[in-house]
Formats: C-alpha cells, sequence, structure tokens
C-alpha cells in the first residue's frame, strides 16, 4: 500500500492587485515593453506640453484687437471676434435672431421626439420643425426679410447641407436598396448601375457635375441655386451609400420572413415597410450613423465649388487685413468642431450597436 | 382584365415597362434641353478639343510635357499623378495602419491606449481639412531653404518641399532591378516547391529565411556585375533653392501625408477587429496541437484574420484613391485639378471632361473591386 506524504502547502499568489502590480504588468512586464513604453511616454511628451503651452497657458483670450495677442501662444481673441462668421457666415448681424430661435426650436423639437408617444405625431413635429426652420432662416414670409442662399454659411450651412442630406437620402436610398433587392430584373439593374456608378466616383466630381451640368440639362427658365444644386449632388451621392447600407441589412433578414409577410396577405410595400424594413434597419443603424459621419465630413467639399462652410470661413477670416497670419487658430478651431461633432455621433453609434444587439447566444 | 391586373408576374412586367418608359423619358428630356442649351451658349461638342494645344505649364510632369502639348497629354499627365499619389498613399497607409491595428491590441496599456486615440482622434477630422492643414499650418512653418532642416545630412526639408538623394540611372542601378524582380520570382517558385515537398514528405522548407537570404543577396551580386558603380545625386543649396537629387512638392507631401493619416485608421481597425474574430479556440488549439507560437500566429490566425481584414482593407484603398482628388483644394497637378481644373477652364466642355473623368475613377473603382471578388473567390475556406 503506497503510503501518501502530505505535501507542504503552496505559498500565496504574489499580489495580483495594487498600482504596483497593474504597473509592472502593463506597462513593463517584459524588455521590449519597457522600451515600448519609454518611446510612448517621450512621444507624449514630445506633442502634448508644447500644445498646451500654446494653446492654454501662452494663450491669449482677453481682448478685441490683434494688438491684445501679446503672448506667444495661440491667438484665440480672433477666434473669439470672428465667431459671428464661423457660425453663421455672411448672415445678417440684424436677423442673427431667426438662427437662434431656429437652433432654440431644435431642442424643442427634440425634447418633443422624446415626449410624443404616437409615431405620428412624432412625424408631425419632425416636418413641422423643417417647415419653420426653412421660414425663419430663408425668410420672405410673415415679414421676414429674405435672405439669399448666398449669404448663408459657417457651421450654420455646414450643418444645413448635413441635415437636409441625411432626410433626402435616406428614403431615396431605401428605394434603391428595395429596388436592388427585388426580382424584377429591369428594376434590380438599374439600381445596381446607379449604386455602383456613384460609389465608384469621387464626390468632388458629382459636385462639379451638379455646378456645371446640372444648369445644362433643365430649360433655361428654370434655374437653379448654387446651394441646391449642391445639396442635389450630395444627397444623390450619399443615397447610393445609404442604399448599399440598407441592403446589408436586407440580406440578414431570412426568406422566412417574406414567405411569412406574403402568406398572410400583405402587399409589397405593407410587406417590406412593416415587416422588412424595420428589422433591416436595426442591423444597418450602426453603419448608416457610420455613413451620416461620412456625409457631416463630406459636407466641407463645397468649399470647392464656392461655397462658404466652416471650413471656408478659416480662409476669409484669416484674410482680413486686422488679423493677418492667424490661420493656425482658425484651423484649430474648425478641426475641434468637426472632431466634437464627429467623435459624438462614432460614440452614439456604438451605443446604438449594443442597444440594438438583440442577437441572442 | 381586372384579373390579369391582380397577376404579380403582369404587373412585373408591366411595372418594369413603366419604369423604362419613364426613365428613357427623362433622359430624353434632358437630353433635348442639354442640345438646345449647348447650342445657344455656343459650347462646341465633341472630343477635338484633346487635340488642341493646351499652352499652360504644369510643375509636377512624371511624363515629358511641354507647354506645347495637347490637352490630351494634360489628361495622360494628370492621370499618372493621380496614380503615383494613390500608389504611394496606398503603400505608406498599408504599413502604418498595420502597426496601428497590431499596437491596439497590444498588452502594454499605453502604447493600446495611444494606438486608439490616434485612431479616434483622425478618423473624425474631415480629410479635406486635414490636407489644408498640412498644406497651410504644418508646411508653411517649416524652416526657409537655407535653415532647411537636415537629415543624414543628405535629406533636406523646408516649406518648399522635400529633397532626397536620387540614384542615377546606370547599368548598375538597372542590375539592381532586375536582380530584385528575379528575386521575388525565385522566391514565389522557393515557396510552391516547398508547399509541394512538406505535402509529400512533411518535411518543413525555412522559407522565411532562404528569402531573406535571397532578397540581400542577389542585389549585392547585381551590384558588382553592373560594374559597382551607385552614384547617387545629392540635392546642394543653391542660391535660393535646392538643385539635383530628387525634390518633393509641399502640395504631394501634404496629401500624401493627409491621405495615409486618414486611411490609416480604418486599415488599423480592419486589422484590428481581423485579429479579433479569430476566436481564442483557434490559438488555444494549435497549442494544444504542440504548434510554437510562431506557427500558431502564421499557420492558425493570420489565414484566418487577413481574410476578414482584406475586404475592408481594399474598400480602404478605393476611398484612398478617390480621396486623391481633393488635391484640387491645395492645387497638386493630378486628373481632378488639371483636367476637371484648368483644362476645362479653357475649353468649356464641361460634360465631354467630367465625363471623362468620372470614368477614369470608375474603371480604376471597377477593376480594384473585381480584383477584390477574384481574391475573396480564391481565399474563401473550401470546406469539403
Amino acid at each position: 500500500m503506497a503510503i501518501y506524504k502530505e505535501k507542504d502547502s503552496q505559498k500565496a499568489p504574489i499580489e495580483t492587485k495594487g498600482v504596483v502590480f497593474w504597473v509592472k504588468n502593463n506597462l513593463f512586464s517584459t524588455p521590449l515593453d519597457i522600451v515600448m513604453t519609454l518611446m510612448g511616454i517621450s512621444i507624449l511628451l514630445l506633442i502634448i506640453p508644447p500644445f498646451i503651452q500654446w494653446a492654454y497657458i501662452d494663450a491669449n483670450f482677453i481682448g478685441e484687437t490683434r494688438e491684445d495677442c501679446t503672448n506667444d501662444g495661440a491667438c484665440w481673441v480672433f477666434v473669439k471676434m470672428k465667431m459671428d462668421l464661423f457660425m453663421y457666415g455672411f448672415y445678417p448681424k440684424a436677423e442673427l435672431w431667426r438662427l437662434q430661435s431656429a437652433l432654440l426650436l431644435f431642442i424643442v423639437m427634440i425634447t418633443s421626439l422624446k415626449l410624443l408617444k404616437s409615431t405620428k405625431l412624432k412625424f408631425a413635429s419632425f416636418s413641422l420643425y423643417f417647415i419653420i426652420a426653412f421660414v425663419l432662416i430663408h425668410g420672405g414670409m410673415f415679414g421676414l426679410e429674405i435672405v439669399n442662399t448666398d449669404k448663408w454659411g459657417g457651421l450654420m450651412l455646414t450643418i444645413i447641407i448635413a441635415a437636409v442630406g441625411i432626410i433626402f437620402s435616406f428614403p431615396i436610398g431605401v428605394v434603391i436598396a428595395f429596388g436592388r433587392a427585388s426580382n424584377l430584373p429591369v428594376i434590380k439593374s438599374i439600381c445596381v448601375t446607379y449604386v455602383e456608378f456613384i460609389r465608384g466616383v469621387p464626390l468632388i466630381t458629382i459636385l462639379f457635375m451638379s455646378s456645371v451640368i446640372l444648369p445644362l440639362f433643365f430649360p433655361e427658365s428654370i434655374t437653379f441655386d448654387k446651394l441646391f444644386r449642391a445639396l442635389i449632388g450630395i444627397t444623390l451621392f450619399q443615397a447610393a451609400y445609404v442604399a448599399e447600407t440598407i441592403r446589408g441589412g436586407l440580406q440578414s433578414i431570412p426568406a422566412g420572413q417574406y414567405e411569412a409577410a406574403d402568406a398572410i396577405g400583405l402587399s409589397y410595400w405593407q410587406k417590406m415597410l412593416l415587416v422588412i424594413l424595420p428589422q433591416a434597419l436595426k442591423v444597418a443603424i450602426p453603419n448608416l450613423v457610420g455613413i451620416f459621419i461620412s456625409l457631416f465630413q463630406d459636407t466641407t467639399l463645397i468649399l470647392i465649388i464656392g461655397l462658404f462652410d466652416i471650413l471656408a470661413m478659416v480662409r476669409i477670416t484669416s484674410a482680413d487685413s486686422n488679423w493677418l497670419g492667424l490661420e493656425t487658430e482658425g484651423y484649430v478651431f474648425v478641426t475641434f468642431v468637426f472632431w466634437v461633432f464627429c467623435y459624438g455621433m462614432s460614440k452614439y453609434s456604438s451605443r446604438l450597436e449594443k442597444q440594438f444587439d438583440t442577437n441572442l447566444k | 382584365m381586372v384579373s390579369a391586373l391582380k397577376n404579380q408576374k403582369v404587373r412585373g412586367v408591366l411595372f418594369q415597362i413603366l419604369a423604362v418608359v419613364s426613365l428613357v423619358a427623362f433622359l430624353w428630356y434632358i437630353g433635348l434641353n442639354t442640345a438646345h442649351n449647348i447650342e445657344k451658349r455656343g459650347i462646341k461638342t465633341g472630343f477635338e478639343f484633346l487635340n488642341s494645344t493646351a499652352g499652360f505649364g504644369i510643375d509636377e510632369t512624371p511624363i515629358a510635357y511641354t507647354e506645347a502639348d495637347t490637352h490630351g497629354r494634360v489628361f495622360l499627365v494628370g492621370l499618372s499623378n493621380t496614380l503615383i499619389i494613390s500608389l504611394v498613399g496606398i503603400i505608406f497607409a498599408t504599413i502604418l495602419g498595420l502597426l496601428i491595428g497590431v499596437l491596439r491590441l497590444s498588452n502594454n496599456w499605453l502604447i493600446r491606449k495611444m494606438a486608439a486615440s490616434y485612431i479616434d482622434i483622425f478618423r473624425n477630422i474631415p480629410i479635406l481639412l486635414q490636407i489644408l492643414f498640412w498644406y497651410n499650418v504644418v508646411i508653411k512653418a517649416l524652416p526657409m531653404p537655407k535653415q532647411s532642416i537636415e537629415i543624414m545630412n543628405n535629406i533636406f526639408l523646408n516649406n518648399r518641399g522635400l529633397y532626397i538623394p536620387q540614384p542615377d540611372f546606370n547599368s548598375t542601378t538597372i542590375s539592381i532591378l532586375v536582380s530584385l524582380c528575379f528575386a521575388l520570382f525565385l522566391i514565389f517558385f522557393i515557396k510552391k516547391w516547398s508547399r509541394k515537398r512538406q505535402k509529400e514528405t512533411g518535411e518543413i522548407f525555412p522559407v522565411l529565411l532562404v528569402s531573406l537570404a535571397i532578397f540581400t543577396l542577389l542585389p549585392m551580386i547585381a551590384y558588382f556585375i553592373g560594374g559597382a558603380n551607385l552614384n547617387f545625386n545629392v540635392p546642394v543649396l543653391q542660391g535660393f533653392n535646392f538643385k539635383g537629387g530628387k525634390a518633393i512638392s509641399p502640395e504631394f507631401l501634404a496629401l500624401t501625408f493627409a491621405l495615409v493619416v486618414y486611411t490609416a485608421t480604418f486599415i488599423a481597425e480592419a486589422v484590428r477587429s481581423g485579429i479579433e474574430a479569430v476566436s481564442k479556440e483557434q490559438k488555444e488549439a494549435a497549442t494544444s496541437i504542440g504548434l510554437t507560437s510562431y506557427q500558431s500566429l502564421k499557420l492558425v490566425v493570420l489565414p484566418q484574420a487577413i481574410r476578414i481584414a482584406i475586404p475592408p482593407t481594399i474598400n480602404q484603398y478605393l476611398n484612398l484613391i478617390k480621396n486623391s482628388s481633393l488635391a484640387t483644394a491645395i492645387g497638386y497637378p493630378e486628373i481632378v485639378t488639371l483636367f476637371s481644373g484648368t483644362s476645362l477652364n479653357q475649353v468649356g466642355q464641361a460634360i465631354e471632361i467630367i465625363a471623362i473623368t468620372m470614368l477614369v475613377y470608375l474603371v480604376i473603382s471597377l477593376t480594384v473591386s473585381a480584383i477584390l471578388n477574384w481574391f475573396n473567390h480564391k481565399i474563401k475556406i473550401k470546406e469539403t
């Protein structure tokens, strides 16, 4: 009979908690790790302190003229004094209250969307807002002076173009995606051609086309506003990408869903809008937000065809002879604005992705 | 009649006929209007303009060009610049993207967070803004030629561009280039042969080591065969600027830099999701059958990760090519700047010129997606 000797009890594991352990394990675990950490720290030291020095410690915040920028750092006075241009472009100063009330109403509209229960009321509030906002911004009714679109600019124009692009490209994109998924060969090939054509060419060529060639397509009696032409180009461009994203969602719907909808006697549009689309959208929404982020970024291209979005304002404001040589401040400010918007949207999309993830594993 | 309308097939056919008729009618309407407008404004039509003299100078001409050349030649200059910037951009974006994507999964907390911040910062800034920023802020802030930043005594960076030494084109350079091509062929065949041998005998041939040896030894031998005469044309400061060597314009620098930095964020995400998608069990299984960590990476993880990462990466290449058209904002002479810009202003035939430009991008895109489809089909895991 074998005799088993009792073994010594093992030592307790080395501390697996605490700051020291964490630092050792996550920053200095191997020689290569140490080198990488040190390199990382030196890169950060090279970039961040000088930037903070320039943008904050040595920066000028107080004052109203170029002469007030006495420190070495950034001259934020410039951005402060030109804020109206960056935000609203050349919109007449006396009428700015109209833009501000449109912004205020936007918050009211968003709250109403949260509070209202019925989809019809939500839709009504949504559409009503855009009519009111258009009347407020453009004028020409209720005694409001007309402000032509060539006066529109800055961040306001960027947001208007992005919003119009999103709202109009969405339904067009849905219809094209349906067309691409349909089993009617002619419809399908028209939609495929459209999507592949638009996705194959850069947005700038589409914008050139809509700004230079589009007026040739219609009788001279029909004239298009420059902004309107840009909007047509952007919407048609974006619709192809929306269609492609929704197609991805449609492909994830099993055939049984289509058959079940047919079996209970729904018409084509009832089937697609009530059964298929809601499920497809759930899959496609995170990617759709991604598409809309790139649409927001793409709005900057309108400066190439001569509209004045917030990026174009950098060139305009820094050409002011009183404020020469402050392009850097302008670019940094605009970069910050874009980054906040896009980063916010991308965080929102990753939250949606988690929220919609109903995949039961 | 009514029952025929309720038949789904009949309705489908009717609907399609309706769609085609309205599309044709719309195009007809546009065509009539366009013909009328063009005639009224006195715009010429046809492609005659491609043979007319352009008469303007171009700063960067990879192919021979003088002011006396035609608009057709301008088109070719623009096209070659587009292809050059796309190729350079794709190479560097791939390297940077791979690096950031791998660092994003590093065990080192600091490095991981830095890679993640890089992605979060640069993919959320519009590419056009980045191009303008590098061009108008960073490159303008570089010193004048006389105070150039010197790198290793032979490379000079200033606000007029980057100046690098260029090897003279002689028998040595040719023989080295030929030997590199030959080395690639040789490696390809060694790989094929070793795979066959491994299947038959189970013996493993050290392909990587042998390839590296071939890749270094062959050009060295070629250097001596070609006359051992490798001469570099080094840039020298003369008067107000550098002469000699290869000059890279500020426009090219800004555009490449912005395209690389922006596209690399997306490639890094593709690489990361590819590697993350390979399940942990796969790695454990590889370890349990006794593969070393290098073997498990090479034979198990990477083949699966690449299948997932390559399609989005190629889409990013396409985006890079299309984004290179934004060069028009800073005046780098590629196809949109030259052809849809300067030539269009001179000739005025918007329809023809924009159609040609679109066609170029369309051909590039369709070619790349055809390659992608072929590749996807080829690498599909065949379960038999």
